[in-house]
């Protein structure tokens, strides 16, 4: 009977998926209401939540990929995968005022390269002072505070050694899992409360992961302007840091 | 037609990903540049199109709308994917590296959210909405 209850679950991927998150979601709604009386959002509990059972399911199994390598959850992986998550940003794009957004063009432009550098200017002198003094040591560990995607394609790039990549690849979810949690409690001091902010925040805070967790948390309605920009920040990252970035280090340090 | 909007908003993403591909591949990026941006771009312009010429009915509205508001639970279920594990393990240089450039950054978010022609607040929302709703 159970076993094939669970053959069903596991056999249906995606539809128990959207089982799994609507459940966690009730929860989330409930705690938000009784035990914060509303004040920190049900969305930004959830997501919590999520962070929890994929360390959870990071222990059961020893992979990658959270609870979605649990094979009875393996939909969440399809669910919260690129494809859905950039599908559904997109689609948030439909609430987008076009004239907000134009308004905010050049300074989002700014942001994104201010939101390149100095992540990578802490991340390699972090990195110096921890007795790394190499430059594609530097660089890797720099890229990978940029965003975890950046990290690794700038160390392949410039011949890092995996366990240069998989430290750049800690900085860089460590950083946008930062971003998902600490974000909502500070908002009022981002003055994060308009959409012009919401894309000053999307070209510094990095990766259109991170941002627009961060920002479903805060106000849902200012993710399309926030992702906006932040898609620009994984590219032009990938683009800086085995350049320009790179070369910056090595005249530097060598 | 429901279906109708669904394919107006899978023609911009998969036209968005193309672009971005292909504006990666020419400045040597080695990755998609911008391509969700170019995509929500397209889109913002077919809305503005199809609205302009009343093309645009309430259920072609929904086809997209319903994806819309699927976001925040996509986004728990790539919480919930995260690998977490591999990120607490990385040990002090992850975790001083990450917090110092996040916190650097948020500096500069209130400089600049506070510079020069500040944005218009959102009206707050409504506090009538039950909290459940809120979440969605």
């Amino acid at each position: 009977m159970f076993e094939m209850f669970s053959k069903a679950l596991a056999q249906n991927g995606l539809v128990t998926a959207f089982v799994v998150v609507g459940i966690i979601t009730w929860i989330s709604a409930i705690l938000s209401r009784r035990l914060t009386l509303g004040r920190v959002q049900g969305s930004a509990i959830a997501i919590l939540i999520g962070l929890g059972l994929a360390y959870y399911g990071g222990i059961m199994t020893g992979k990658e990929k959270g609870i979605a390598d649990i094979s009875l959850f393996s939909g969440i992986g399809l669910m919260g995968g690129a494809m859905f998550r950039d599908f559904t940003i997109v689609a948030t794009a439909f609430e987008v005022q076009a004239t907000e957004a134009r308004r905010a063009g050049l300074i989002g432009a700014l942001a994104l390269l201010i939101g390149t550098v100095v992540p990578f200017v802490v991340g390699a002198v972090v990195a110096w002072s921890f007795g790394y003094r190499d430059a594609v040591a530097m660089t890797t560990i720099g890229a990978g505070a940029v965003t975890y995607i950046v990290g690794p394609v700038t160390g392949a790039a410039i011949g890092a050694s995996s366990d240069l990549m998989a430290l750049s690849i800690a900085t860089g979810v460590i950083k946008a899992i930062m971003v998902m949690v600490v974000t909502p409690y500070i908002a009022r001091f981002l003055g994060l409360n308009n959409p012009r902010s919401a894309m000053i925040f999307g070209g510094l805070a990095g990766t259109v992961s991170g941002v627009s967790a961060a920002l479903a948390a805060t106000d849902r309605r200012l993710v399309p302007y926030g992702a906006l920009v932040a898609t620009f920040h994984t590219g032009l990252g990938c683009l800086m840091g085995p350049s320009i970035l790179y070369l910056a280090v090595k005249a530097l340090f060598s | 037609m429901i279906i109708y909007g669904t394919a107006i908003l899978a023609a911009c993403y998969l036209s968005g990903i193309f672009l971005g591909d292909l504006l990666g591949s020419a400045i040597g990026a080695k990755a998609n540049v911008g391509g969700v941006g170019i995509a929500m771009i397209l889109l913002i312009f077919a809305k503005m199109y199809l609205e302009k010429y009343k093309m645009m009915p309430k259920a072609t509205e929904g086809g997209i709308n319903f994806w819309g508001a699927l976001y925040i639970p996509v986004v728990v279920a790539m919480a919930a994917q995260q690998n977490v594990v591999v990120a607490l393990r990385g040990g002090w240089i992850a975790v001083i590296s990450a917090a110092v450039a996040f916190a650097l950054c948020c500096c500069v978010i209130a400089t600049l959210s506070r510079m020069g022609n500040r944005g218009i607040p959102l009206p707050p929302l409504a506090l009538d909405v039950p909290a459940d709703a809120a979440v969605r």
